[in-house]
């Protein structure tokens, strides 16, 4: 188990490289000149160059990539070239609100794709079932900002509920609590549709097999046989979709925090790219790719937790 | 004295688009106490059907269209869900051919046995649970059964996991085994240790056995009855003596013959032409009669009514007793 999160481990290094390559070499192929951008419009030729000489523009791109690296290697991320602001100052004050809302979107959907979904299977062809159905069908083909300006519109601004622009305090206040439902129903309300199928799809094929007949043959009731036999074995590939999911929540959550004006890394990614700050920018790349790199890393492990015969590969 | 199970005019079917299909059609059994009865037939008689019928747990779109299941005289049919729950694994058990599939591979062992336990008898407690799975473990001659309840079935081998199977059964003390092919997908030597496994259980628990299997010798080792199966009916049914002795419908004289035996010099095995129809497709009047080499005009009129051939001896047969089909046939 140790030997296998460790191998885990030392495969997301090489990952972690990709992206931060991939990160460097987006921003070269900007058509923007950071150096340009520094300056500002009135800027003449010979500040432009000394704006790119003091960057290490000058400098040839793979030097400038090791530079770049060696520069992370020691926390540094950079300086913001438009307002002059540490890149990781900026970061530290932002993921904390961005890991709020996951957590707040993913704490209620998760459980509820994981019920329609078990419901869905057990009384397949039911009803019951064709609502799951047309749910998840129905949170799938929604998009994200739409479900968020709707309920701004409805919620929000005609019945006046619930706040609908930015975060109001730590979550454990009623007011931090308040703000961060409507984001939370729309960031989560896209997950819930592929958990459920995915969970329905997955339960279904456990039922059929042999070992929930001899769980019911030994006489337990129903629920347990659903709960301990039927879903708890269903959960590897409801894990992996999970964690494949989680990625495009951390896309989803750029497209909420912007429509919520939540103070997260998102708004933050989508307000560097539009301003042009390469520094900022690769930053929230940073993060954002270390989330998803964080998340597969768990998925992995709890492979490892969720079924006794990859622990003992 | 009452026989513990009698299953009356039993027949279950399953939906399709051109009307009900009979998987199980109209078969009588009696199981006595203490006793095995052995249920022989090709794959797709409907022996499978029949004990899962007995179970009620035939899988959708099947169910059991009539007849009874007389456990010690009340018909388990016409039990409500529950009381149906507390039959299941407390008084009828009931294993199966896979023990590699059966169990459920997430789980512990120990977790998987004392549940079927706690099903039964909700007040006992954790630790008393694990005792009782560990004893368990150690009737069905399991080495260091301490160490085993924290295993996983994937760190067992077959026989191990078939052994589990049966401690998981036996663990409330059922008055009825159902094992379904239990020795079907093991290795030899560990059929026979499985084999005579069950057969000291019963001895030390007085439980009955049904034992399916298409596997005429293991019938001949363990059962006192022997019901012959053929297309969703019985088509013979007499003691273990008496059907290997003198085999009276003229499929048990088939499967016989399909029996390699060592005292015989024989250059081939008989084999029954054909196979068996498929429920959708039987034939009219005997279900046996494209394939026998005794069926007359008669046969393919009406379906022969299982009859006493001599007492405790049954056959559905016109020609029985065959020794007079013998004679007749050139």
């Amino acid at each position: 188990m140790l030997r296998h999160a460790v191998q885990r481990l030392l495969l997301a290094v090489p990952v972690m490289f990709g992206v931060l390559l991939v990160g460097f070499l987006l921003m070269q192929v900007v058509p923007t000149d950071p150096a340009v951008v520094r300056a500002g419009p009135n800027a003449s030729a010979e500040i432009i160059e000394a704006i790119r000489r003091d960057l290490g523009l000058d400098k040839p791109l793979w030097l400038q990539f090791f530079l770049y690296l060696g520069r992370l290697a020691q926390g540094d991320l950079g300086v913001s070239i438009i307002n002059n602001v540490p890149v990781a100052q900026e970061l530290g004050t932002t993921i904390g609100p961005t890991l709020e809302l996951m957590v707040a979107s993913l704490v209620w959907s998760i459980p509820l794709g994981l019920f329609l979904g078990t419901i869905g299977a057990y009384w397949r062809g039911s009803l019951i079932d064709r609502a799951v159905m047309a749910i998840s069908v129905a949170g799938v083909s929604v998009p994200v900002f739409f479900l968020g300006l709707v309920l701004i519109w409805v919620v929000g601004f005609q019945w006046q509920w619930l706040p609908f622009t930015g975060r109001e305090g730590p979550l454990w206040t009623w007011q931090g609590l308040r703000a961060v439902i409507l984001p939370a129903i729309t960031l989560g309300g896209v997950f819930v549709g592929p958990v459920a199928r995915m969970t329905r799809t997955a339960v279904l094929d456990v039922l059929g097999a042999d070992h929930v007949r001899t769980a019911r043959a030994k006489g337990l009731p129903e629920r347990i046989v659903v709960l301990r036999h039927a879903l708890r074995n269903a959960m590897v590939p409801v894990v992996t979709l999970i964690g494949l999911q989680i990625g495009f929540l951390l896309g989803g959550a750029v497209v909420t925090e912007t429509v919520f004006s939540w103070p997260g890394v998102g708004r933050l990614a989508v307000g560097a790219i539009l301003s042009s700050d390469f520094p900022m920018a690769q930053g929230t790349i940073i993060v954002l790719s270390l989330g998803f790199i964080l998340v597969n890393l768990t998925v992995d492990l709890l492979y490892g937790v969720l079924d006794p015969r990859v622990r003992a590969a | 004295m009452t026989p513990l199970l009698e299953i009356q005019g039993l027949r279950t079917v399953f939906r399709s688009a051109n009307g009900d299909i009979a998987a199980v059609d109209g078969v009588d059994l009696t199981v006595p106490r203490g006793r095995t009865l052995g249920i022989v037939g090709e794959s797709g008689c409907g022996k499978s059907m029949l004990s899962l019928s007995v179970m009620r747990l035939v899988p959708p779109p099947g169910r059991v269209a009539a007849g009874r299941v007389l456990l010690e005289g009340r018909d388990l049919l016409t039990l409500s869900t529950a009381e149906m729950r507390a039959v299941r694994g407390g008084q009828v058990a009931m294993i199966f051919q896979e023990p590699m599939t059966s169990l459920n591979p997430v789980h512990p062992i120990g977790l998987q046995i004392t549940e079927a336990m706690r099903a039964h008898d909700p007040r006992a407690s954790a630790a008393e649970l694990r005792d009782r799975a560990i004893a368990a473990l150690e009737r069905v001659r399991i080495p260091a059964p301490a160490r085993r309840y924290d295993e996983f079935p994937h760190q067992l081998s077959g026989g191990m996991r078939q052994r589990v199977m049966i401690a998981m059964a036996l663990a409330c003390k059922p008055k009825l085994l159902i094992a379904d092919e239990p020795t079907t997908a093991l290795d030899v030597t560990v059929q026979a240790q499985i084999l005579d496994l069950l057969r000291d259980l019963q001895q030390e628990t007085g439980m009955s056995i049904i034992l399916i299997t298409h596997d005429l010798g293991v019938v001949a080792e363990m059962a006192d009855e022997v019901a012959v199966m053929y297309a969703g009916r019985v088509a013979e049914r007499a003691s273990a003596r008496d059907l290997f002795g003198s085999p009276q419908h003229p499929y048990t004289l088939g499967l016989l013959g399909s029996v390699p035996r060592l005292d015989e010099d024989r250059e081939r095995l008989l084999a029954i032409e054909g196979a068996v129809p498929p429920p959708f497709a039987l034939p009219q009047g005997c279900r046996f009669h494209p394939r026998c080499p005794f069926a007359i005009e008669a046969c393919t009129k009406a379906q022969p009514p299982l009859e006493a051939i001599e007492p405790g001896h049954l056959a559905a047969c016109i020609r029985a007793p065959v020794e007079s089909a013998v004679e007749l046939t050139p």
